[in-house]
């Protein structure tokens, strides 16, 4: 094994369609117009020395390393920032050349500490290869010279230190954090010798600062002046992995850097076409969480949940649970029994999940996380299109005219997309936020929304009517577009139900708390704006009428005709890294993989016959209705893989009662989590650096995911599960997860073409993939929908049941924020603590003085479904009369007030749209000191 | 299953179908319901029903019927 090799191009590529010819070093050079001469001299092999250049930002001419002598022209320019021209004669190494380099080198030399055999970039230094690439072998101002060793090093960053005595001010990391994250949090402060990378003000340390840890500026810089604490712990890894990241779904390629078995670090792969060599401070920094001391390495069983758990063997523990799953399906049937997969884990451990259970179980009582996500999405988008997934790959982006995002937060939720998001931004996109919230995309640095919908919670479909309302009546619709793609009569129908009065931007507007004036330049510039995207999550599935604000989002996407080409269509940013694949892979309890329902026989015989079992051709029950039927007793066994519905599920105390409800709990994880208080046998998961297998992200990508280690538990996911198989008497032979994809692709239509060794060909393919695109499928309802015609449907808007009143007048919605991922188990164990400790209650400073709560309080929030404790922080991103939180810390267990309400067509809970009181508490509340104590307790294990 | 909830569900599912062009929200609210219920829903909605069928709006409590006949 070695290290991964990445060819550093200098500056990035041209996209220019002209090819210019020039002459490097006597090699003829063909290239794209506008390509730097350093890129056009290393692609023919040639590396000009340099310091400050790098591909991933734009040439910056400061270090006068990589000068060249061009024939017919004057002087020795900077071959990063000269551009070819056709028939240009260039020179990268000449006696005039060398002596200016070695100058160069000197005076940088001269200024640097030479500790190189314990710095932590030995072997790893720009600095040095260049000293060697010059041909360096004395320094004629000797070695005297400032070398800034006596400057305080920043160590505040919990993952990467900044050394001032390493920095050679090439600005690399300065132009990375405004380039590439869009953050702009870093400048060059002083004059001359006096520069200084700074972040922030003078008083700013990186941690202080606006610094977003994303690792643009580590990845950027070409010396130890920014490096990973681990890097300096460990030292230089001997060998790399690509894999892919295990957070959001943007699913980002990362090398994984290792010494053996140890990470090093994770480095954002820049051939990964997701990320495109960037990565956010969860990806690139925590995955700490894998060798964190709470992971449990044994399975563990228990009679009772009173009882402390007892470590076994694997052998006892799979026994444990074949027997007692068999034991309750023949006291209280075949349906007793389910289990939910989980969107952390690979598309074959889901495959096999759901294999188990409809083939082993003998029922459909399987679900996945996405039912309390994006559920809405998979069942909507498949109604107006035909194919329940987004339309486009991230890269569409960067052809957007105009960008709308609805209950997303990309810059917290999906931060690697959102800097895409921001670069097209600044490059002159238009931006339309519709949010309850003030999210920072409506204004930051070098970004600032045209228009704003801070709509009340709940208003969603009604304010998507508005926006089609204003496109219909003032004659915006494309036409073209609906008369040749779409079903004529359907249009018709719905271009008569929105332009109702009730529709109106006037109407809606007053109840939904939106300026009517904003909502038409809103519509107006969607759908006159150029090519138009949509970007939404779970702020628009996360309601009762999730599903029908998803297929108003189609409608409007049709109506404009933003849909079948780069720049537009319909873009659900999906919330964890495999939630796409999760639901691909037959994770629904109506569904097999790719979609098909379980009634149609031609389907289920196809499976039957693969899998040699009958299968039941009715739908299973979803998670909450999996709950309801434990506490009404039908339901009795339930095998967790990856989720800790306990915490993420609404209604904690519902939970609870059902979890309680059930003779036998099965948790599959990494840690003790909140489930696991109320399970009877714990199987100890994989992170994903043990993992082989793939991730589908948010844009259809099937990603390699590649084992950096050892399953720490001695078993990898898949094989958990395979085993339980056969011990309930059902075999599954696989030797390896590409066995697993192989038989999806033999039975899924839409993953005919895809195969191990097809992803480490190319890289990672979008489904479709088949015969009909080999390569996988970037942009979706080219030349037409998957459904045949674009189905306009009736989006009536229907107030949810959650109402505010006296005794509730607030609406609480809840989120996410950028260090915290879902329920925290794994960034809670890391060092992203540092940014979020504690779920915080934003509240409006109108809201808070009228309850007497001063920023920092305690508050107690409380709904008709259940009352917890948290502290304040007093903000007008919220609008007056709406409360925001996140669900990240099971001490403040957002979830004990979120109610049943659900989706009308997936049940998909309404988790944004809570009537809340808020009032001064004390500190914690009973329930949640009473909860802390049996979790506690649940968490014993019994002393060998 | 509490009957209160699976009424509150069906009638979601009915407030959408109804003004649906050119379907009949029985038959679509029914069809909806056998795609998605496990039986156990379906069987507890329709001995609602049975019990005078309190809260079901009318397509819903038409499509509850179809259920019914489908057991028979």
């Amino acid at each position: 094994m070695s290290l991964v090799p990445e060819i550093d191009f200098g500056t990035p590529a041209s996209r220019a369609t002209e090819q210019v010819a020039l002459t490097i070093d006597g090699q003829t050079v063909t290239v794209p117009a506008g390509t730097s001469i350093m890129r056009a001299a290393m692609d023919a092999g040639i590396q000009v020395p340099k310091l400050c250049a790098t591909d991933s930002v734009e040439a910056f001419g400061s270090c006068r390393l990589c000068l060249v002598e061009i024939s017919g022209r004057a002087g020795t320019p900077a071959s990063c920032t000269t551009p070819v021209a056709a028939d240009m004669v260039v020179s990268t190494q000449t006696e005039k050349l060398k002596k200016i380099r070695k100058g160069v080198m000197e005076l940088y030399i001269s200024d640097h500490p030479l500790d190189c055999l314990t710095c932590a970039a030995n072997g790893d230094c720009g600095l040095q290869d260049m000293a060697g690439a010059v041909g360096l072998r004395e320094v004629r101002y000797g070695y005297e010279g400032e070398s800034h060793t006596k400057q305080e090093k920043d160590e505040s960053n919990p993952y990467f230190t900044f050394d001032p005595a390493k920095c050679i001010v090439c600005s690399r990391c300065v132009r990375a954090c405004e380039e590439v994250q869009g953050t702009f949090a870093l400048t060059i402060q002083g004059r001359g010798f006096d520069s200084k990378v700074s972040p922030g003000a003078s008083s700013d340390d990186f941690l202080s600062s606006e610094c977003v840890s994303c690792g643009a500026c580590v990845q950027a810089c070409p010396t130890a002046t920014l490096s990973e604490k681990s890097l300096i712990e460990i030292g230089q890894p001997e060998h790399s992995v690509v894999t892919t990241c295990g957070y959001c779904g943007v699913g980002c390629s990362f090398k994984a850097e290792m010494r053996g078995e140890e990470l090093v670090r994770m480095v954002p792969w820049k051939e990964g076409k997701a990320n495109r060599g960037h990565s956010c401070v969860k990806g690139r920094f925590a995955w700490g969480y894998a060798h964190h001391r709470e992971r449990v390495l044994k399975p563990m069983i228990r009679d009772s949940i009173d009882q402390p758990w007892r470590e076994v063997s694997w052998d006892e523990a799979i026994g444990r649970v074949a027997s007692e799953f068999r034991r309750l399906q023949e006291k209280h049937g075949r349906l007793a029994i389910g289990g939910i997969t989980s969107s952390r884990c690979t598309n074959e451990e889901t495959y096999v999940m759901q294999k188990l259970i409809r083939g082993g179980f003998g029922n459909n009582n399987v679900d996945t996380c996405a039912r309390v996500c994006h559920s809405p999405t998979g069942f909507g988008l498949s109604q107006a299109f035909g194919t329940s997934a987004g339309t486009q790959d991230f890269d569409s982006v960067e052809q957007s005219d105009v960008i709308l995002v609805i209950g997303a937060n990309p810059t917290d939720a999906h931060p690697v997309f959102a800097s895409r998001l921001k670069k097209r931004l600044r490059q002159g996109a238009r931006l339309i936020v519709i949010d309850p919230r003030r999210i920072d995309l409506v204004r930051m640095p070098h970004v600032e929304a045209d228009y704003h919908l801070p709509l009340r919670p709940g208003t969603n479909a009604a304010v998507m009517n508005a926006l089609a309302y204003t496109i219909v009546t003032e004659g915006l619709a494309n036409e073209r577009f609906v008369r040749e793609f779409c079903d004529r009569d359907a249009f018709e129908y719905w271009a008569a139900f929105v332009s109702e009065p009730q529709n109106s931007p006037e109407a809606v507007g007053l109840m939904a708390g939106v300026d009517p004036e904003t909502i038409r330049g809103a519509a107006r510039l969607y759908a006159t704006g150029g090519n138009a995207a949509i970007y939404y999550g779970l702020g628009v599935t996360e309601h009762s009428q999730g599903t029908t604000t998803v297929m108003a989002i189609a409608n409007l996407a049709m109506v404009t005709g933003n849909l079948g080409r780069p720049g537009v269509g319909v873009n659900p940013l999906r919330g964890q890294n495999n939630v796409q694949g999760a639901c691909d892979m037959g994770s629904f309890p109506h569904e097999l993989t790719g979609y098909r329902h379980i009634s149609d026989d031609a389907t289920r015989e196809m499976f039957e016959k693969m899998w040699g079992r009958s299968l039941d051709a009715e739908p299973g029950l979803r998670i909450p209705n999996m709950f309801d039927a434990a506490i009404e007793g039908t339901f009795k066994g339930l095998y967790v893989q990856g989720e800790d519905i306990l915490q993420s599920d609404p209604n904690t105390a519902h939970v609870v009662q059902a979890l309680s409800a059930m003779e036998c709990v099965v948790v599959q994880d990494l840690f003790l989590n909140e489930t696991a208080n109320y399970a009877h046998v714990f199987l100890p998961g994989s992170s994903f650096l043990e993992k082989d297998g793939t991730f589908t992200n948010a844009e259809r990508r099937i990603n390699r995911v590649r084992r950096v280690m050892t399953p720490r538990s001695g078993m990898a996911d898949w094989e958990i599960t395979l085993a339980i198989a056969r011990a309930m008497g059902f075999e599954m032979l696989y030797r390896h997860p590409s066995e697993i994809m192989d038989e999806i692709a033999a039975l899924t239509p839409t993953f005919a073409g895809v195969s191990y060794d097809l992803l480490d060909r190319v890289g990672s393919v979008q489904w479709p993939c088949n015969g009909k695109a080999p390569l996988g499928t970037p942009v979706m309802h080219v030349g037409g929908f998957a459904r045949g015609k674009g189905n306009f449907l009736i989006t009536e808007y229907v107030p949810t049941d959650e109402r505010t009143g006296p005794r509730f007048p607030l609406l609480l919605t809840t989120g996410r924020i950028l260090s915290q991922y879902n329920v925290g188990a794994q960034t809670r164990r890391t060092g992203n603590v540092v940014w979020h400790d504690q779920d915080l209650l934003e509240i409006h400073p109108h809201d808070a003085e009228q309850r007497g709560v001063r920023d920092g309080d305690w508050v107690k929030l409380d709904s008709r479904t259940g009352s917890t404790s948290l502290r304040a922080r007093i903000t007008d991103r919220v609008a007056p009369g709406v409360v925001y939180t996140t669900f990240h810390h099971p001490e403040t267990q957002a979830n004990v007030v979120t109610t049943e309400f659900s989706d009308w067509a997936t049940n998909c809970p309404e988790y944004k749209v809570t009537a809340v009181q808020v009032s001064p508490s004390n500190g914690p509340g009973d329930w949640q000191k009473e909860y802390a104590e049996q979790a506690r307790h649940s968490r014993r294990v019994a002393a060998e | 299953m509490s009957s209160e909830k699976l009424v509150m569900m069906a009638n979601q599912i009915g407030r959408f179908f109804v003004p649906q062009r050119g379907v009949d929200p029985a038959a679509a609210i029914a069809t909806h319901l056998r795609k998605f219920w496990d039986p156990r829903m379906r069987a507890a909605i329709v001995a609602h029903l049975e019990k005078g069928g309190e809260g079901l709006d009318e397509p819903v409590r038409q499509a509850v019927l179809r259920l019914k006949e489908d057991r028979a």
